[in-house]
């Protein structure tokens, strides 16, 4: 095996600027790793999947039986809903805030209000 | 309506020479191609609605005047903290699929090394030249977050690139370029068979070529040609003559050298093609290569290219700035400035004569099956070329790849 550092140069940097989009930094390193968390969850979660459907199958539940899984049409479609509403859950706040930009009538202040209230 | 979910990784083409893709690689993969699928189609259209009820009436209101410039548009959004998320998720994935990808060939590269040289040592159909060296524009910075570009070696013989561009390309492109990652290639035959039926190429070259996904269709089409494959990518060359052999492709060839000094024979080419090659360039390289290419191409033959349209007076300063988001945001700087230069131009300086160029748009061609009901998707080329195909024909509703060319 020749002598390189996989994960190293997996992780390399490609050559050019890396652009960072919020104000600080520092939310963009910690949204890079929440979301690298959250792809490891979702693989996890597939293999969970893959060994219950074994399961079901009647078939044992190695090592070798996992990789060679492969999801019928039916099995492909759940497993694909599911990652998309993994991702919709995950994303939540997100779609509350395009929420929020679409209608301004949900975002009424509070503190507003409770003089509003108060005053009627 | 169009199928919501993408074909699952397990459903991409497979040849003996594919990397091993153990179950959680494929479930990585898998995740990644759904988060681009669900930024692409659930969080990107909040860009408009951000710029639209906020980002542009806080411009006008500020400054008195309309926002003005793609550049201005750039600048406001990037102060709108919906689009900075947006803009965060959609890079990081990028990044997360090289990884990925990178992860899965390196851990098991000296195999790959061995299975691509068993197809390669002593071919005729493969020149490797040693001495090639990345043209500046491929060396100050690396395309589309690929580490080491195209052309990058960490060992000899490597063929890295080429098969992490293979693997990862499905989730890049969450499947939309066919199972075969050919879909481009598959297009442009359609679209020459259906435009010029009575074209029947003999030798054909494929500039900027990568690994030939898109070039082996033409070699499938036209059996009797001759097609070479340029590129100045050693492992994408290596990783793509050895594909195309175990696809039982042997009369494609694959010559490693930039475009400007490769060194066939004038008029020796009856079509040269070029696919989403040209936004990776420079403004000296489009002007010597077109010059090149119609040197190489045979008088009565045929300049094809698959590119970006070029802005329209109607394109809004929005889409402008939509279009140009990966020229800054995704190692392509290059492409901001050719969705400006008049490529027809280019092609007159050439030697091109205007009454025998041509544009026109060509239905995005992916198999049947998952692939096919999976239409609507992130594909930024076909999103891009979705208003910009032949005006007169309005038969096609559905994605469509933009080509422009011409005849010598």
């Amino acid at each position: 095996m020749t002598d390189i550092d996989v994960n190293k140069l997996a992780n390399a940097k490609s050559k050019g600027k890396r652009p960072y989009f919020f104000d600080d930094p520092a939310v963009e390193r910690v949204l890079s790793i929440t979301m690298a968390v959250a792809t490891e969850l979702a693989v996890t979660r597939e293999r969970l999947d893959t060994v219950e459907r074994l399961l079901e199958a009647g078939k044992s539940v190695t090592k070798a039986n996992i990789d060679a899984y492969r999801p019928d049409d039916d099995a492909s479609k759940e497993r694909q809903q599911w990652h998309a509403d993994y991702i919709a859950r995950i994303l939540r706040i997100v779609h509350q805030e395009l929420e929020a930009v679409e209608n301004e009538a949900l975002n009424a202040d509070p503190e507003k209000l409770a003089d509003d209230f108060a005053a009627t | 309506m169009a199928n919501t979910l993408p074909p699952t990784y397990d459903r991409n083409g497979r040849h003996p020479l594919s990397p091993k893709v153990d179950h959680d690689e494929i479930a990585r993969f898998n995740f990644l191609t759904n988060l681009n699928v669900h930024i692409g189609q659930r969080v990107s259209p909040g860009n408009r609605t951000a710029f639209d009820n906020r980002v542009s009436p806080k411009f006008k209101q500020k400054t008195g005047r309309p926002l003005e410039t793609r550049q201005q548009v750039r600048d406001a959004m990037k102060k709108d903290p919906f689009y900075q998320c947006w803009a965060a998720l959609r890079r990081n994935t990028m990044e997360q699929r090289q990884q990925a990808g990178r992860h899965v060939v390196l851990r098991q590269l000296d195999d790959l090394i061995e299975r691509a040289k068993e197809h390669n040592d002593g071919k005729e159909t493969l020149k490797i030249d040693p001495s090639a060296e990345a043209p500046r524009y491929l060396a100050a910075v690396d395309n589309h977050c690929m580490p080491g570009s195209y052309y990058t070696e960490i060992v000899p013989d490597d063929v890295l690139a080429g098969a992490n561009y293979e693997t990862g390309l499905f989730v890049t492109t969450a499947g939309s370029m066919s199972s075969k990652g050919d879909g481009g290639g598959r297009s442009i035959v359609n679209f020459v068979r259906d435009r010029f039926p009575d074209f029947s190429p003999k030798r054909i070259l494929d500039l900027g070529a990568g690994i030939g996904a898109n070039t082996l269709p033409l070699a499938s089409a036209y059996p009797d040609a001759e097609v070479v494959a340029v590129d100045v990518g050693a492992p994408m060359l290596r990783w793509g003559h050895a594909r195309a052999q175990v696809l039982g492709h042997d009369n494609v060839r694959f010559i490693h050298s930039d475009g400007d000094t490769v060194d066939f024979e004038p008029n020796s080419f009856d079509w040269v093609q070029t696919t989403m090659f040209w936004h990776e360039t420079s403004t000296s390289a489009i002007q010597s290569m077109m010059k090149k290419a119609y040197d190489l191409i045979t008088p009565g033959g045929l300049f094809l290219n698959v590119e970006q349209p070029n802005f329209k007076p109607e394109t809004s300063l929005f889409d402008q700035f939509t279009r140009d988001w990966d020229a800054w945001y995704n190692n392509e700087p290059f492409w901001s400035k050719l969705h400006v230069m008049d490529v027809f131009e280019v092609m007159k300086a050439a030697g091109f004569q205007s009454d025998k160029m041509f544009d026109g748009g060509t239905e995005a061609d992916i198999e049947r099956g998952q692939f096919q009901s999976w239409s609507s998707t992130v594909s930024r080329h076909k999103a891009e070329a979705k208003d910009s195909g032949d005006a007169k024909d309005n038969s096609y509703k559905g994605e469509r790849w933009y080509l422009f060319g011409g005849w010598k």
